[in-house]
């Protein structure tokens, strides 16, 4: 029962042979350096932007190295390139404190829940079992502009604050079904013999779910946990049409940032980027396996 | 039949929460949003009048919205076809056994954890429309790389400025569709692939009749996944361009209307993206349930 996403590498293959194989090897890496070249290219123009102060920002070399370091003024008390990163860190670090606390709640709830639900249905056959899964999974797939009309008019019929506690609620709830999906088919994985040893011990299924289940569901909840961090994290749908610029969480703020009022300074707003990307990047390098988990299981098989 | 309920009575207990909750906030939120779209809820005054399929038949009939339409369909199948094509590169040359293999998979796949907010960014700079002496972004590297001719106004395009648009979704789901297809390059038992060289098969030969066929089932689920995040492609375009009508999809075109108070249009246009999406998805649940069925 660990977390496989599918795509790490099985035993060597053995390779041709040959002169040409050697040949299309070369080519293939070339391809491979290119393209990484070109996805890494979008963050080198954050980084070099972000370091170089307003006035060194010009078309002509947009592309090249800051020409000078980030703590030197271009004129004697002028802004420095750093300076650019102090202006994101004002503009977004209320925001960024206020998607933590709207990211982590969100994320532990759901995948509890879900913990729950995906227990229930991959042991329990009750009838029409498969009904309610696919009942479950559709809310998936829905556009969420599907229903947000209504939600907007709810969410000012019952007079709910346009701050993270909306969005708090909002993301447990559309969290709920692929947190189910993960979890069930991750129990799916876990031996009939465990359960049926703690059923005949005449554990009732919520004991069986506390002392049994839940110390196997590490791994399990380490990829929801992650899925809905990063989707609250990333989220801009929800923030724009249920919070405000004040309120509301750090996609707000940066979408600001870079189309408010500093129109033009374009090295503030790549820092802001940078800054608002941070988390979900650490997130990726540290615990990449179990993000790309999350990702497979969007695919609904297990 | 108590033995019945003894069973499966505290499973469904356990599952009713969330079963509750979505049927308000999924099914019960549909319901009602197809409820005003049948209104005349044009203002923030309470609807009047049950006006059926009128708002649709107006929407149908409005250039702006079909130019919507014609927006996303453009920026779709650029997206299909761009994630496609890379995402399936990438798993094929990955597939055979690379060095660093990790390295690259990861660094293809990074751009998933950013939001769309984060690389809207970016890539508004990138897709700068000036050109010449004034070019950024890319116009600049075409400029200063003697591919001047490549130069062009991207999103500003009047026609073809969804594809452009279609560039940083490429960028950033293209690696996930890798991770798909290399985990369908991994299903396929290395004995299907010994079996075919044994008899000869050509390398072609292989893909085209043990290869493709097996990797089948993983491009459906791709194209599904990948089209049905297009369908619904908002916060890109409003990172990119602000909601305006040269990169107008009904997306954006609902966040204007639901903005102006005009309850019934955004509802109208959720609704058809919903069903837009519902074509896509429910035969595609239909065809998992079934599989996994005959699975057990």
């Amino acid at each position: 029962m660990t977390i496989t996403t599918g795509i790490e590498k099985k035993a060597p293959v053995a390779t041709g042979h040959g002169a040409r194989v050697h040949l299309s090897r070369t080519a293939k890496y070339v391809l491979l350096v290119i393209f990484l070249v070109a996805v890494m290219m979008p963050v080198y123009v954050l980084v070099v932007t972000s370091l170089k102060p307003p006035a060194d920002v010009n078309p002509a070399t947009s592309w090249g190295l800051p020409v000078r370091w980030p703590w030197e003024p271009v004129a004697p008390g002028g802004p420095t390139g750093f300076d650019n990163w102090v202006i994101a860190w004002e503009a977004l670090s209320g925001a960024i404190g206020r998607t933590f606390m709207l990211a982590i709640p969100a994320a532990l709830i759901s995948s509890f829940l879900g913990a729950m639900n995906g227990f229930v249905l991959s042991r329990w056959r009750f009838p029409r079992a498969d009904w309610v899964f696919t009942f479950i999974l559709f809310g998936m797939f829905i556009p969420y502009q599907a229903i947000m009309t209504p939600l907007v008019q709810m969410k000012t019929s019952l007079g709910l604050p346009s701050d993270i506690s909306t969005l708090i609620l909002v993301h447990i709830i559309y969290g709920l079904p692929i947190c189910t999906l993960i979890f069930r088919n991750y129990y799916v994985g876990i031996p009939n013999e465990l359960m049926e040893a703690s059923r005949v011990d005449g554990a009732g299924m919520l004991r069986t779910f506390r002392s049994v289940v839940l110390p196997l569901s590490v791994p399990g909840f380490v990829v929801t946990i992650i899925w809905q961090f990063t989707s609250a994290w990333n989220d801009f749908l929800f923030a724009l049409f249920l919070s405000n610029q004040r309120q509301g969480p750090v996609s707000l703020a940066l979408n600001n940032l870079a189309q408010g009022a500093q129109l033009a300074n374009y090295g503030a707003a790549m820092a802001g980027a940078l800054l608002a990307s941070l988390p979900t990047l650490v997130v990726y390098i540290v615990l990449g396996k179990y993000f790309i988990g999350g990702l497979m299981s969007g695919s609904v098989k297990s | 039949m108590r033995k019945g309920i003894k069973n499966w009575g505290p499973p469904l207990l356990l599952v009713s929460p969330t079963i509750i909750i979505l049927g308000i906030f999924v099914y019960g939120l549909i319901a009602a949003n197809i409820s005003v779209s049948m209104s005349d809820r044009h203002s923030l005054k309470p609807a009047e009048n049950f006006v059926g399929i009128d708002n649709y038949i107006a929407l149908f009939t409005e250039d702006r919205f079909l130019h919507s339409l014609c927006n996303l369909g453009i920026f779709t199948l650029f997206f299909l076809v761009g994630t496609m094509v890379f995402g399936f590169l990438w798993a094929w040359m990955l597939d055979k056994g690379v060095t660093a293999e990790g390295i690259f998979r990861s660094v293809y796949l990074f751009p998933m954890a950013i939001s769309f907010v984060a690389s809207g960014v970016v890539w508004r700079w990138l897709l700068n429309s000036a050109e010449g002496d004034r070019a950024s972004g890319l116009n600049r590297i075409f400029e200063s790389m003697g591919l001047g001719f490549l130069q062009n106004p991207w999103w500003s395009d009047p026609t073809w400025g969804m594809a452009a648009i279609a560039l940083p979704a490429i960028w950033q789901l293209s690696g996930y569709v890798m991770a798909l297809f290399l985990s369908g390059f991994r299903g396929i038992p290395e004995e299907l692939r010994e079996a075919a060289r044994m008899d000869g098969a050509s390398e072609w030969k292989m893909y085209r009749h043990v290869i493709f066929p097996q990797l089948s089932p993983v491009a459906l689920s791709a194209l599904i996944i990948v089209g049905h995040m297009s369908l619904k492609v908002f916060d890109l375009i409003m990172a990119i361009t602000k909601a305006i009508y040269q990169t107008e999809v009904p997306a954006t075109y609902l966040w204007i209307a639901l903005t102006s108070n005009d309850y019934a249009k955004s509802a109208t246009i959720a609704t058809i993206l919903l069903l837009l999406v519902a074509i896509l998805i429910i035969p595609y649940l239909i065809y998992t349930a079934r599989a996994e069925k005959a699975h057990r």
